[in-house]
């Protein structure tokens, strides 16, 4: 196509609400094209209840974001540590890994 | 090809987020936590096999992912694609009055946003089936890329937009109806 070969950095076709609102996570995902990208952005310059929708996307994503943090329990991280070095001794015995020079 | 005697120093600091998300994925503390400890154990292993330069995180979460799969969902083999109801776009900010409210400013919105507890948020998310659940995890709340989460959970780019917008949605409505029984919103139940 046209289009593809030549790409224009104004664009020339606007998009609508419906058309924004369809590719909203694809944009706040950053998976569009730059191409398209512009063309949403353009319309959310213009588009006033449509920035706000997107807004809103973006705080809620920030929402779950936060209220989904975990504190690592210390027992676990001690137990895991422990268990990768008992794990480095058994191979080291069997003269597994070769990082490890014998004298 | 990766030294494991580096294993420790490199892995180490991921644990925060590869325990909040097994904790998301069992949806309980002492499964997160075997589920987070063999996770890393297999991780050392096969960590000779790990391409030194490459997405350290995203091997990790695979390695979790499929721990997860193996462990979890070999106990029920059903598949869970089809009880997701569709949930329209913006469901959640349609439902507090978004975009016909639009010109007097978000303040209402973020309001309700804000008051959503930590337990909510959580419960929310964990009550979406696995795969659902899995992608919105990955995207929203680890940050990855749509690559990568089809390279996590080995299944096409196309599949995890449709699992993460239908997840995302259901997600919403989920929330609105936390929002719904704590009075928060003051949305009608509908009458029989």
């Amino acid at each position: 196509m046209d289009q593809d070969e030549k790409p224009s950095t104004t664009p020339t076709v606007a998009v609508n609400c419906s058309e924004a609102v369809h590719v909203l996570y694809h944009f706040l995902d950053g998976e569009l094209t730059p191409e398209r990208k512009l063309l949403i952005e353009y319309h959310l310059d213009a588009c006033h209840p449509c920035l706000e929708a997107f807004e809103f996307e973006v705080e809620l994503r920030q929402l779950i974001k936060q209220r989904c943090r975990e504190q690592v329990p210390d027992e676990l991280r001690l137990r895991i540590k422990e268990l990768l070095a008992s794990e480095a001794t058994a191979t080291g015995t069997k003269g597994g890994g070769g990082t490890f020079p014998p004298a | 090809m990766a030294d494991q005697a580096s294993f420790a120093e490199q892995a180490m600091e991921h644990m925060p987020s590869l325990f909040a998300a097994a904790m998301r994925m069992t949806r309980n503390k002492a499964d997160a936590e075997d589920l987070v400890q063999e996770t890393y154990l297999k991780a050392y292993r096969a960590f000779g096999g790990f391409q030194e330069g490459t997405n350290l995180r995203a091997w990790l979460y695979r390695i979790l992912t499929n721990t997860f799969i193996n462990i979890y969902r070999a106990k029920k083999r059903r598949p869970d694609e089809s009880n997701l109801e569709d949930v329209e776009d913006l469901y959640l900010y349609r439902r507090l009055g978004g975009l016909e409210g639009a010109q007097a400013g978000r303040s209402a919105e973020d309001e309700v946003l804000d008051s959503f507890t930590e337990g909510e948020v959580k419960g929310a998310l964990e009550a979406l089936p696995d795969q659902f659940r899995m992608a919105v995890l990955l995207a929203d709340v680890e940050g990855f890329q749509y690559k990568e989460i089809a390279e996590i959970l080995d299944i096409p780019i196309g599949t995890v937009m449709s699992r993460l917008h239908r997840g995302r949605r259901a997600l919403q409505k989920s929330l609105f109806e936390f929002g719904r029984q704590r009075r928060l919103v003051d949305q009608p139940v509908a009458q029989p």
